[in-house]
């Protein structure tokens, strides 16, 4: 069943996107349409969170805009990601980061991997 | 033909050109072969009955399997008439190439039995209210009607029951794609029944 439905969308999986983890600090290249004409946006923050497998990944970007948390969750696969870079590989023990969303300024480090 | 027999596969997601989002439903669709023409000089009315998917010959009954050797086909697993459209002859196939891009489509299908339940989950009523001194209505559907005129419920009123397990079709769903060489169609939106359900497809022009 899920077989099936991965094999049937097989053909719209991204392969030209860098492997990336939670925890890691990467900016993401996001087409914006405005009216008639399109440009390309930067979202650089940490990735606190993937989930998802085949085509429905998904992963969850937080960043500190203006001393306001800001998360966004894009769809791995989305045409509308033009590109991802790993600014700063970071080293977690949890899959998840939610308890980043608690801790503000030095608190909410994250140690870097080497 | 603008009808075709298919199975449910489940739903996923794809992206159209503009990046967007799309939720779809797989489906595996025909192909289907015409089992019997009706005429209304042979049978009184017009209809073309397609047959789709595979039956063990065991399963199959002699007078049905009399009924495939006169068209000379495999036993299948479904039969269904659908209205005609063009000639057709015994033993056509009928593909899913016969929807593109863009159409339109009802899709009908059997939607999953819920088995007896209450007002709340078989009409959307809105239940009791939780605080406020209320007491054992939290799920309760009110009244149904007033006393000793006319003392008796109105025929039609909605209550608790068997909910699920009918015939229901969706009309209107955007094909979203078509992948002719595993016979798959990509409708946009949700389709009745679960998944290996059986579903019909009928263009909508």
């Amino acid at each position: 069943m899920t077989k099936l439905l991965d094999e049937a969308t097989k053909g719209d999986l991204r392969t030209d996107l860098p492997s990336f983890r939670p925890g890691d600090r990467i900016a993401v290249d996001v087409k914006v349409v405005e009216g008639t004409r399109s440009r390309v946006q930067t979202f650089e923050g940490n990735v606190i969170a993937m989930s998802g497998a085949g085509i429905n990944r998904t992963f969850t970007v937080r960043k500190i805009s203006e001393g306001i948390g800001v998360e966004r969750i894009f769809p791995l696969h989305s045409p509308n990601i033009s590109a991802i870079r790993v600014v700063r590989p970071g080293k977690v023990r949890r899959a998840k980061l939610y308890y980043l969303r608690e801790l503000r300024g030095k608190a909410a480090r994250i140690k870097e991997r080497r | 033909m603008k009808s075709l027999i298919g199975i449910k596969r489940g739903m996923t997601r794809i992206f159209d050109e503009s990046g967007r989002d799309i939720p779809v439903t797989v489906i595996e669709a025909g192909p289907c072969t015409v089992c019997q023409v009706k005429t209304p000089e042979t049978d009184g009315y017009s209809a073309v009955q397609l047959a789709f998917g595979e039956r063990k010959l065991k399963h199959t009954t002699k007078p049905l399997q009399g009924h495939f050797d006169k068209a000379g086909m495999p036993p299948a697993k479904v039969l269904r008439e659908f209205p005609p459209d063009g000639e057709h002859e015994v033993g056509d196939v009928i593909t899913v190439e016969i929807f593109k891009v863009g159409d339109k489509v009802n899709v009908a299908g059997t939607t999953k039995g819920k088995g007896f339940t209450g007002r709340m989950k078989r009409w959307g009523f809105h239940g009791g209210r939780a605080s406020h001194g209320k007491k054992d209505q939290l799920r309760a559907g009110g009244s149904i009607g007033a006393s000793s005129d006319p003392s008796r419920v109105i025929p039609g009123m909605k209550g608790a029951g068997r909910s699920g397990n009918a015939r229901r079709t969706i009309p209107n769903l955007t094909v979203a794609r078509i992948n002719p060489e595993q016979n798959q169609i990509f409708v946009r939106g949700a389709v009745p029944g679960p998944r290996n359900g059986t579903v019909y497809l009928t263009k909508n022009s």
